[in-house]
Formats: C-alpha cells, sequence, structure tokens
C-alpha cells in the first residue's frame, strides 16, 4: 500500500471524535506496595497462627536458612517492582535484571543449607511426603498472588508479555516461598531444595502460559 | 525524587539508571529545537489525557514520522509502514492512560511503535510461509471450476458470516452498513445514530480482527 496520508488523518479525527478523558496508571512502585500489602496481610495471618518462635529458633540454629528468607523475600519485592515497571512502554528491559541478586542469595543460601546437611546428616530432614506438602503450599499461595498481579496489571502495557509473566510467576513464587518460612519446620535439605525449584518452575511456568496471555491482548 | 544537575536541569526519576530508560530531563535553560519539539508532545499528550481533542489530533500528527523511523529501523517492509502507523495510533489510543508526563513520550511512542513494527513482520513471515512461492505452482494446480473449489468457496464464505456474527455489536454494525450494504459514512451514521468518527474505528478494528480471523491469528 503507497503512503496515503489522507488515511492516517482520518484515523486521527477519529480517534479525537472518541476521545475521553482518562485516569493514568499508577506509578509502579505504588502498585507494587498494593500487591506488597496483600502479601503483608497474609504473612500477619500465618504469623498470628503460629507465632515466630518456631521460625526465629530455626534461623538462630541455621542462619544460612535466614539468609534464604531474605533471599526469597527481596526476590519477591524486586520481581514485583519489575513486573509492573515493564508494563509501562518505554522503560528498560534492563529492569528484569532487578531481581537477580534476590534470586542468586535465595539459591545459594538454600544451596549451603544443603551442603551443610550433607556434612552433619542427623538434621530434620523432611520426607518426601512432608516435601510433596511444601509444594502444594507454595502453588496455592502462588495461585492468588499471581490472580491478584495479573488484575492490577490490568490496565497496564506489558509489550513484553512473557517477560513480565515470567516475573509475575517469580514474585509470586518468592513471596510463597517465603510464607511457607513462618510455618516451615525443616532444614534446607536436598529434597527441600528441589521441592521448592519445582514449585517455583511450575508456578512460573503457568504464569507464562496462561497469564503471557492474558498480558498480551494489547 | 527531583534532583537540580550542574546544567540546571530537573531530573526526575524514581529508579534505575541505564541507557533506554533515562528520566525525562526539563531544562530550565534553552534546549535545542527536538528537545523543545518533545516537550511539546509530553505537554500534548498530557492535556490529551484530560480530554483535550485539539492537543490529542496534534500529538498523534507530530509522532506520525517517529512511528514510520521505528518502523524503517525494525525493517518493515515500505508497503506496510502506513499500516504499522495505524496500528501504532490505534495503540496508542487504547494505551494512552499509561503514559507518565514527567517520562520521555518519545520512548513511550517509540516502544509501543516498534512492538507493533515486530508483529507487522511477525505476520507477514506467517503469511509468507503459508503462501506458495512458486511460480510454476498455478499450472502444477490449476483451479478446477469442481464440486471441492465451490464447496470450499461457500465454506469461506460461511467461515466470514460467522465471523461477522461473532464481531462485537459496534463493529458488526459498521460492517454491515459499511462494507455490506455499502453505504456511505453519512448515511450509516443517520441510519445508526453513531458518529462517522466511531463508526470509522470500529469498521478499522472489525477488519483487523476478521483478518486475523480468516488467516487463523489470534
Amino acid at each position: 500500500m503507497s503512503s496515503d496520508p489522507r488515511r492516517h488523518e482520518a484515523l486521527i479525527d477519529a480517534l479525537g471524535a472518541e476521545l475521553t478523558p482518562v485516569r493514568r496508571l499508577l506509578p509502579p512502585w505504588l502498585r507494587t506496595l498494593g500487591w506488597l500489602l496483600a502479601v503483608v496481610a497474609i504473612a500477619a495471618g500465618l504469623l498470628m497462627r503460629y507465632g515466630d518462635q518456631p521460625m526465629l529458633r530455626r534461623w538462630a540454629g541455621a542462619p544460612d536458612l535466614a539468609w534464604a528468607a531474605a533471599g526469597a523475600v527481596f526476590t519477591a519485592v524486586c520481581a514485583a517492582w519489575c513486573a509492573f515497571v515493564l508494563g509501562v512502554p518505554g522503560r528498560s528491559r534492563a529492569w528484569a535484571w532487578l531481581p537477580v541478586p534476590g534470586l542468586l542469595l535465595w539459591i545459594g543460601a538454600s544451596g549451603l543449607g544443603c551442603l551443610r546437611t550433607w556434612l552433619a546428616p542427623d538434621t530434620d530432614i523432611a520426607t518426601l511426603h512432608q516435601s510433596v506438602d511444601c509444594l502444594v503450599f507454595i502453588i496455592s499461595f502462588s495461585v492468588p498472588l499471581s490472580i491478584l498481579m495479573v488484575w492490577l496489571l490490568r490496565r497496564a502495557c506489558p509489550l513484553r508479555p512473557a517477560l513480565t509473566a515470567v516475573m509475575v510467576g517469580l514474585a509470586s513464587a518468592a513471596a510463597s516461598a517465603s510464607l511457607l518460612e513462618i510455618c516451615h519446620n525443616f532444614d534446607a535439605a536436598a529434597t527441600d531444595l528441589l521441592t521448592h525449584a519445582l514449585a517455583v518452575a511450575i508456578v512460573v511456568g503457568v504464569n507464562v502460559a496462561m497469564g503471557g496471555r492474558l498480558l498480551s491482548r494489547h | 525524587m527531583p534532583l537540580l544537575t550542574a546544567g540546571g536541569s530537573w531530573v526526575i526519576d524514581d529508579g534505575l539508571p541505564s541507557p533506554s530508560d533515562r528520566p525525562f530531563t526539563v531544562s530550565v535553560e534553552a534546549a535545542s529545537p527536538s528537545e523543545q519539539a518533545e516537550r511539546q508532545r509530553a505537554a500534548w499528550m498530557a492535556a490529551a489525557q484530560a480530554g483535550d481533542r485539539r492537543a490529542y489530533e496534534r500529538v498523534l500528527a507530530s509522532s506520525l514520522s517517529l512511528i514510520r523511523s521505528v518502523a524503517r529501523r525494525q525493517g518493515v517492509p515500505v508497503d506496510s509502514i502506513d499500516d504499522v502507523v495505524q496500528e501504532t495510533l490505534l495503540t496508542v489510543h487504547r494505551v494512552r492512560h499509561t503514559y507518565d508526563p514527567t517520562r520521555s513520550f518519545d520512548a513511550w511512542l517509540a516502544a509501543i511503535a516498534s512492538r507493533r513494527a515486530i508483529d507487522a513482520l511477525r505476520s507477514q513471515g506467517r503469511r509468507g510461509r503459508r503462501e506458495v512461492h512458486d511460480e510454476f505452482a498455478l499450472d502444477q494446480h490449476p483451479d478446477r471450476d469442481d464440486a471441492s473449489a465451490e464447496g470450499e468457496r461457500e465454506q469461506q464464505a460461511l467461515r466470514l458470516r460467522d465471523a461477522i456474527a461473532e464481531l462485537p455489536p459496534g463493529q458488526r454494525e459498521a460492517v454491515e452498513q459499511l462494507g455490506l450494504k455499502e453505504q456511505t459514512l453519512a448515511e450509516a451514521a443517520a441510519l445508526t445514530g453513531r458518529n462517522t468518527g466511531a463508526l470509522k474505528v470500529n469498521l478499522h478494528r472489525a477488519l483487523k480482527a476478521l483478518r486475523g480471523r480468516m488467516h487463523g491469528e489470534p
């Protein structure tokens, strides 16, 4: 089709005729805060139910678990922020690196925990059945958190829907793993670490498959 | 947080620095003509978000050259550039609430145009794979006007009728009045009670949806 300025003029005219005032998208940090409030509310509920003593005792006995938990929290915050930033056109893809340090801390500290368990094998290690409970916990908390984030992104325009969906999945899985810390009674054994990794992979994968489609309608 | 830089410019930023994610700089001193033009576009877009039709039409008209240059840079063939311009204008209209007036308008627009250019290239690639590029193909497979060809034509007409029936009411009305009954815009407007602008936008959207449907695209 040859260049036809009248075609563009006509469309601009038509779009102008349809123009209505719009409410601007809230800044990414504010929407991140909104999502984190939901996570904090769930954490408060779990703390009321289980108390903070078991968690603090475990962290005192195995500081690498506390580091892993800090890494998971940091990953959740950064991945959520990144998801909301990627929903605004014109923002750099480099934001996708933001959750990486937290992720490295989370994986690294959990891995160290595994090594320690191999060196001192008489610590309390989760059985396969208990690991499945962890898997169910992470996935069942990730589902509402992912849905909430996709809902908060409904007015956004993620031009990279798959990358945004990865961030939504990562944020939800990391937040769920952080919540699990409150009522988790086991040391970071290889079975447990594998279960967590599997849960995170499932949550991210499902988000890419389903959330990506939801987010790509623009 | 706003900062006053050594050059006497206000820099508004809330995130990480990166080459393509620079905050929009509003210079207190005299800016170059291109900076002034961009600032003007940003101001028009901000006014458009509040419902100012004149500002909106101006910002869209002054965006055409940037959209074209982004499409060319992405490698869109010359004969498809106008289609990318149209798609970008429609997307801008849909997501105009995502523009943050404290940031660069050109970066926001270029990101949307770039996405639409990539979509155009992808859809051309898909069409190219489906089509047979063999000049002897016609001789080898002459279009025999037999029962099967007739049946196929009927099937296609049926698919098109179904696709039109599934369009949202406004778009279906536009296709029926302007496309099938071949009314003029004024006649269709008088008949449907909608303004011509809305009819044109609805027809454009309907054709896009039908094209996607008939070519098996999402």
